[in-house]
């Protein structure tokens, strides 16, 4: 049984201008010491489905359903008092958006990296000093880090604190939504390196949230592909990045600039979905070149093409 | 035909040191280039390396510490009042947040009306014409209606465009485009910098694309500037800097790149060790001694190497050649 399970997981938003469907009936699971990536453009609603497994909502939810199933426990329904003691950064873990900047200014590291510990067991003063110091020697910081502010620190050392202040309680899941999308590609490798050890390490299970698909490849086991707050496609690294079958993922594929081949990138033309009014059918047809006659008629399932799988075309569906 | 050219430019920083002392930090430190009416120059390099510094000074929106600037043959380093606002309806920059550089509380039409009331560009209907003729260029369609919404309502691929239509509807003739397409995915990059190509070629527009990211500047540049701690330590043809780096630092700079790879987690990626020295502290001799794996003792950490040409348009500031 893989260790997460998230089944039909929806997270709706009510706005002024209707329902945002930001998740919409997304499926997947990840075993112990596996990587998923969840690759997607800019509000297909990847940060919403990070957070909607760490439940944290807003307070404009319109829909939260689904199962989110953790060693085959059911999370989903479990009261948000026990949420809180026994799930919420103690199994699984989140390194947020942006979060590098959101860093408490007035807080040093080690006592911004302890909170989550001293708020919700009850560890000594000394041994969480001891935890903190282990944990930054694990992300790679010398120990007299634990001092500084976050003012005194740089964009790779920040995101390192950060990781540290997701593993304190040893979490089993940990969620990283662009980790180092606000880094340089040196300072980016160096992360990267760094959560790959760990991975291995702890045996992480990790969900990879980022817009850019070539850094999933740097990490994840598997990739699955969201667009318009539906998954269009899941499957193994190797099959989404060298075979993919879902027009929108072949696209998006094309339109990285490559440092070795002399191809111009591509883009996919056309307007980014609505999600408060979300095209009829498949929601990917305004912009597919393959587009046919069912696909504005009617949304296709997610069609399993082998084990590992699956996509969502009436493409695959007719052979 | 030239339209820019910075000679020998310095911007250095005074920081606090302590509780009374401050000390120079080198953002830029001696940079000597030259651009071509129409061509787009990459300028890549690590975070703190200085190329926003470099930008906003080649548009004399900092104060200089030393050297001079060229605009279409003419000396800009000491223009004052009248004339420096001439030269600024000339030269535009986009800059690097979107979410930060545009007002939230302005409709997108006041955005893109306000540059032209600034320069006195134009008024009334002409201006309204401007403005829907700007949006029609980055594709903002149909005009009126993104005329009329406000900057939470746009994604930040929108967001972007909005900041290259400001830049533009003075119809500038250079343009510092500072991290133009950081915050979105591969295929809105790929839009925007192909929208970007060619609006240049539409109305001969010059680029001072600053970006850290190697791989688009291969296919959207003439030519690529590497910067490190200040300095350009590489200059040559996407090709001569991508195909075949020859400073050390491109090359480690390079092999950091993540391509879409199912092999790539199966090891790790190449580092440069260290993180970037600052600034305010430069090593003596070649300043990327520290980190480099062809160190050679007591030249490289001794001579400042120069920029010098090693074949017809490469060059680099190296000991190796
Ligand atoms: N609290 C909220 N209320 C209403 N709509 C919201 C809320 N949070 C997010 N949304 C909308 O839901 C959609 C998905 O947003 P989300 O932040 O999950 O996207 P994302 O994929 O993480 O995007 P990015 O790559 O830009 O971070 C977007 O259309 C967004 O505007
Ligand atoms: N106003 C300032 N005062 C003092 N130091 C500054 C100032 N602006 C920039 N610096 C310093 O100058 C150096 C170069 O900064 P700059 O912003 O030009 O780098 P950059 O290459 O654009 O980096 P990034 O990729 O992160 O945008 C950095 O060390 C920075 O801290
Ligand atoms: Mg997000
Ligand atoms: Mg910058």
């Amino acid at each position: 049984m893989p260790r997460l399970q998230v089944k039909d997981m929806r997270l709706y938003y009510s706005t002024l201008r209707g329902v945002v469907r930001a998740v919409d009936y997304v499926s997947f699971d990840i075993g112990e010491g596996e990587a998923l990536g969840i690759v997607g453009e800019s509000g297909s609603g990847k940060t919403s489905l990070g957070l909607s497994l760490m439940r944290l909502l807003p307070r404009n939810v319109h829909t939260f359903e689904g199962s989110i199933s953790l060693n085959g426990t059911e999370l989903k329904t479990l009261p948000e008092e026990e949420f809180r003691r026994n799930v919420r950064w103690r199994k699984i873990a989140m390194v947020f958006q942006g979060a590098m900047n959101a860093l408490n200014p007035v807080l040093r590291v080690e006592d911004q990296i302890a909170e989550p510990l001293l708020n919700t067991t009850s560890t000594s003063r000394e041994e969480a000093r001891k935890r903190v110091e282990d944990l930054l020697k694990m992300v790679g910081l010398s120990k007299e880090v634990a001092r500084r502010y976050p003012h005194e620190l740089s964009g790779g050392m920040k995101q390192r604190v950060l990781i540290a202040m997701a593993l304190i309680l040893d979490p089993q899941i940990l969620i990283m939504d662009e980790p180092t999308s606000a880094l340089d590609v040196s300072i980016q490798a160096q992360i990267m390196n760094l959560m790959k050890r760990l991975k291995s390490k702890l045996n992480l299970s990790i969900l990879f949230i980022t817009h850019d698909i070539a850094l999933a490849s740097d990490i994840c086991d598997r990739l699955g592909v969201v667009y318009a707050g539906e998954l269009a496609e899941i499957g193994p690294s190797e099959t989404i990045l060298t075979a993919p079958k879902h027009p929108y993922t072949q696209l998006l594929l094309a339109s990285i600039p490559k440092l070795t081949g002399s191809e111009m990138p591509k883009f996919i033309p056309g307007q980014t979905p609505d999600l408060a009014n979300p095209p009829s059918g498949c929601r990917f047809h305004p912009r597919c070149p393959y587009v046919f006659q069912p696909c504005s008629q009617q949304n296709p399932s997610l069609i399993i093409l082998n084990q590992q799988h699956s996509a969502r075309c009436w493409l695959l569906e007719k052979s | 035909m030239e339209l820019l050219k910075l000679e020998n430019l310095s911007v250095h920083f005074q920081v606090r040191k302590g509780l009374f002392k401050t000390t120079p930090s080198k953002a830029v430190d001696g940079v000597s280039l030259s651009m071509n009416k129409g061509e787009t120059l990459a300028v890549v390099g690590e975070s703190g390396s200085g190329k926003t510094t470099l930008g906003r000074a080649s548009l004399r929106l900092l104060k200089l510490t030393s050297g001079r600037i060229f605009f279409d043959g003419v000396d800009v380093t000491d223009l004052k009042d009248k004339e420096l606002q001439r030269l600024r309806k000339r030269a535009q920059a986009i800059f690097q947040d979107p979410y930060s550089s545009i007002n939230p509380f302005m409709s997108i039409r006041e955005v893109l009306m306000e540059p032209l009331a600034i320069h006195k560009a134009a008024e009334g209907k002409e201006a309204e014409e401007r403005v829907y003729k700007a949006l029609a260029d980055v594709k903002l369609t149909p005009e009126e209606e993104f005329a009329a919404k406000y900057p939470h309502m746009l994604s930040g691929g929108q967001r972007q465009r909005v900041g290259i239509a400001r830049a533009l509807i003075l119809n500038p003739d250079y343009v510092v485009a500072d991290e133009p397409v950081s915050m979105v995915d591969a295929s809105s990059r790929a839009e925007i910098l192909h929208l970007m190509r060619s609006l240049q070629q539409k109305y001969g527009i010059t680029f001072l694309y600053i970006t850290h990211d190697i791989a688009s500047a291969k296919f959207f540049s003439d030519r690529i500037a590497v910067m490190y701690l200040g300095r350009i330590v590489e200059l040559g043809s996407p090709n001569d800097v991508v195909k075949d780096p020859l400073h050390p630092y491109t090359q480690a700079l390079i092999q950091a790149v993540p391509e879409p790879d199912p092999a790539n987690r199966l090891h790790e990626r190449k580092v440069i060790p260290g993180e970037p020295p600052t600034p305010t502290n430069i090593p003596k001799g070649c300043r990327f001694h520290p980190r480099c794996p062809s160190f050679m003792k007591s030249k490289c950490d001794v001579i400042d190497p120069s920029l010098a040409e090693v074949k017809p348009g490469h060059y680099v500031s190296c000991h190796l050649y």
